[in-house]
């Protein structure tokens, strides 16, 4: 559908009723809707329940009035992957929530993840035209994630109808964001798709790396199987570019490839003492206990280390979900160090609010330099540069300057790096051709995402080398649209 | 699920398992390792391909019960299943005609050697194989070796086999000798270590595999991680081999503690 057939529906009799319900005062007098959470000295005691627990029905109705449907949905424009917003939040406000996920689904396969992981501040809600009056932004986010539970708890998911099979095969490398997204749209377009996931489970970062407390297995499990029921074929503990190569997949028959590998190389800062027992990736500390079970206490064998005093490297989303992870684990002090100031943290806001509310100390303008070990060769120190900012740097923000001579040492026995992460070298390695960036990335044309090899296109951490889990979801839909194209020329 | 299609006992702790894996039987090569998971709550192991067999899709694993995960891998028998194998992984060994080479091993380091020793063979290399063992049972796959090489040498620490001294004197009678082009080297750390000084000592280029602690394999994690060269590298996707001289054995000695009083745990809570 093109913009402006979604604001032609706006026309609609059922939707201009709607509007006349209830005169704009009225809609902009309702208070923005608080997500009911659980009190942070319960939940640093669970795993797998929910911090935010979910709008009720009355709660998301209501919510749904504050949007004013106006002519120009300006928060479609903050949305990578263009979902129907006024559509699904009209349909919600007249209870009709079948028709509003019904509505997300026609253009997101994940609603239920994005509802809870979209920074949806910077995106549809940071485009609201109520920001613009002054007014807090209707809660999309919180409304996408009521119609999606709703629909799941009801027990009835219904998965999209595909178009006939149009006998051509894909497939797709990594069963993350960007290549479920790109699944689900090139089944609904009638072909053949497999998807190849180098772990045992699918779901790649959401299952791996987002914790439970924030995204619940069953949540992404949920989605996945309605990507199942759709006909697509998930293969586990295949390592494209190791298991098969490029000319098996030729063999196979498959006329296009969709490469969503990931970042998943960890970055370490370089420094002394960081091989020692006790430092550790983020990706390795979230994959032992998220993925592997470790440390939860039911039976699985895969360990992790605990620590009393631990200290997680980083101020973005992952530093963030290390940290909380940490408390759960039993830490008696966790402490966030990072080289910039509070303002600068580049998680978003809400995950640092409920970090701080989760009593994580955030150690702010300090920067590791050195770890200091213990006669066992495990850490038990980390010696801080103290910072101060200066000028503003390429990312606009203001960049931090060590302060000549002024270190702090902090007890520290367990440390988790949460630095960022490069692009996964095993494609780039694997598959003759492609062009490769000085950072490792996959170059691929800006609109078409397709790759220096014209049957392979990419998206997502592979060609972005970090970034979100919808940008990775737009990647994996714009290639399947313009895949699409060229296996139909 | 990969199905054991046979087994048997090396000795009382190692056991050879043969296991359906038909692409990765298809696609390795001398070097690379598997990732294996017992079942459903079972950790993820790095183990070394000892040989596979394309027609009948299956790849060959030896395995030492060192820990609790891999006690119960060699408690299974022909007919159960691993609930997943995935690789082949890492880099495959250079292969390359170097003029004489000794290949050493000690424990279950010999395993992943037997596929080094056959291509270095094919390669049309004078092999010498270097096996070592505290005592004259635990030497394993010696026929293959003296199938595929021009010279076994056996090393028993008690003199019940071979001669009796370390694989290190093995490896230094035949560099007192004859010229050594090449050494590979596989066993535990220790050994590794000084086979690595002594042949740094004669200036003999040697390759190590490493077996670090790993998680995924496929580079996501950095558990694995060692100082090559005094640079961190990843022994999944960077190695496992490496330039032994270039390694620091001792930092990777440390970091494959990190879980011993976890696995001394895992030990008591199996046996009973």
């Amino acid at each position: 559908m093109t913009l402006e057939e979604i604001k032609a529906l706006r026309n609609e009799p059922w939707r201009e009723e709607l509007r006349k319900a209830m005169p704009a005062k009225e809609r902009s007098a309702i208070e923005r809707v608080k997500m009911p959470e659980l009190a942070p000295e319960y939940r640093v005691t669970t795993f797998t329940e929910e911090v935010q627990q979910g709008l009720t029905k009355e709660q998301a109705m209501c919510e749904a009035k504050r949007c004013l449907d106006c002519a120009d949905p300006s928060c479609m424009k903050g949305c990578p992957v263009g979902i129907n917003i006024p559509t699904f939040i009209k349909h919600i406000e007249k209870g009709e929530m079948a028709e509003a996920i019904q509505t997300i689904k026609q253009t997101s396969s994940l609603p239920a993840v994005c509802g809870r992981v979209c920074p949806q501040e910077k995106q549809c809600e940071g485009n609201c035209i109520k920001l613009k009056m002054n007014q807090k932004a209707v809660a999309i986010g919180y409304l996408e994630r009521f119609a999606a539970d709703y629909e799941r708890e009801s027990g009835n998911m219904k998965a999209p109808a595909c178009a006939p099979k149009n006998g051509k095969k894909v497939c797709v490398v990594g069963s993350g964001p960007s290549g479920l997204a790109f699944a689900a749209d090139m089944i609904k377009l009638g072909y053949d798709v497999t998807v190849y996931e180098a772990l045992h489970e699918i779901g790649g970062v959401l299952k791996y790396g987002i914790p439970e407390f924030r995204l619940p297995n069953n949540v992404v499990e949920a989605e996945i199987n309605t990507l199942r029921e759709m006909g697509v074929n998930f293969q586990p503990d295949v390592i494209v570019g190791k298991t098969i190569s490029y000319e098996q997949i030729h063999e196979m028959g498959f006329d296009g490839v969709f490469v969503g590998s990931g970042a998943g190389l960890p970055r370490f800062m370089n420094i002394p003492g960081e091989n020692l027992i006790g430092v550790m990736s983020s990706n390795e500390y979230l994959t032992r206990i998220n993925l592997m079970g470790a440390g939860r206490g039911q039976g699985f064998d895969t360990p992790v280390l605990k620590g009393k005093n631990v200290v997680v490297c980083g101020g973005g989303n992952t530093a963030m979900d290390s940290a909380r992870t940490a408390k759960r684990m039993g830490a008696e002090t966790v402490t966030l160090v990072y080289r910039r100031g509070l303002d600068e943290l580049p998680a978003r806001a809400e995950e640092v609010h409920h970090a701080m509310e989760e009593g994580i100390d955030f150690h702010v303008l300090h920067n590791p330099i050195e770890y200091l070990a213990d006669e066992n060769g495990r850490v038990k120190e980390a010696v801080l540069q103290v910072m101060e900012l200066g000028e503003p740097d390429a990312s606009g923000r203001r960049s931090p300057v060590a302060i000549e001579g002024k270190t702090e040492t902090i007890p520290a026995d367990l440390v988790v790096v949460a630095i960022g992460v490069s692009p996964n070298p095993i494609i780039p390695e694997a598959f003759k051709g492609l062009e490769i960036s000085r950072k490792g990335t996959i170059v691929v044309g800006e609109e078409t995402m397709q790759s220096a090899l014209s049957d392979v296109f990419a998206g997502g951490d592979i060609v972005r080398g970090g970034a979100t889990v919808i940008l990775a979801m737009g990647d994996g839909r714009r290639a399947a649209a313009n895949m699409h194209e060229y296996l139909q020329k | 699920m990969n199905k054991i299609v046979s087994k048997k006992m090396f000795s009382e702790k190692v056991a050879c398992i043969e296991v359906e894996a038909p692409l990765i039987a298809r696609s390795r090569k001398a070097g690379h390792f598997v990732i294996v998971r017992l079942d459903e709550k079972g950790e993820r192991i790095p183990l070394t391909i000892a040989d596979a067999d394309i027609e009948k899709g299956t790849i060959t694993l030896v395995v030492q019960a060192v820990g609790a995960s891999s006690a119960r891998i060699n408690s299974l028998e022909v007919g159960d299943s691993f609930a997943d194998v995935v690789g082949p992984l890492g880099h495959a060994t250079e292969i390359e005609k170097y003029g004489t080479v000794v290949c050493c091993g000690g424990g279950v380091g010999v395993a992943p050697l037997l596929p080094i020793v056959k291509a270095m063979h094919e390669a049309g290399n004078r092999v010498i194989v270097v096996l070592a063992a505290r005592t004259k049972d635990l030497i394993i796959l010696e026929e293959e070796m003296r199938a595929n090489s021009d010279e076994v040498i056996i090393m028993t620490d008690d003199g019940s086999y071979g001669q009796k001294g370390l694989v290190t004197e093995g490896v230094e009678s035949v560099i007192n000798r004859e010229k050594v082009d090449k050494c590979v080297c596989i066993g535990p750390t220790i050994m590794m270590k000084f086979v690595s000084l002594l042949t740094k000592k004669y200036e003999v280029p040697t390759i190590v595999s490493l077996n670090t602690i790993m998680v995924d394999g496929t580079g996501m994690c950095g558990a694995c991680r060692v100082t090559v060269g005094g640079k961190t590298k990843f022994v999944c996707v960077d190695g496992p081999e490496f330039d032994a001289h270039e390694v620091n054995f001792d930092e990777m000695m440390s970091r494959m503690r990190a879980y011993k009083a976890e696995e001394t745990e895992a030990m008591a809570a199996l046996a009973k």
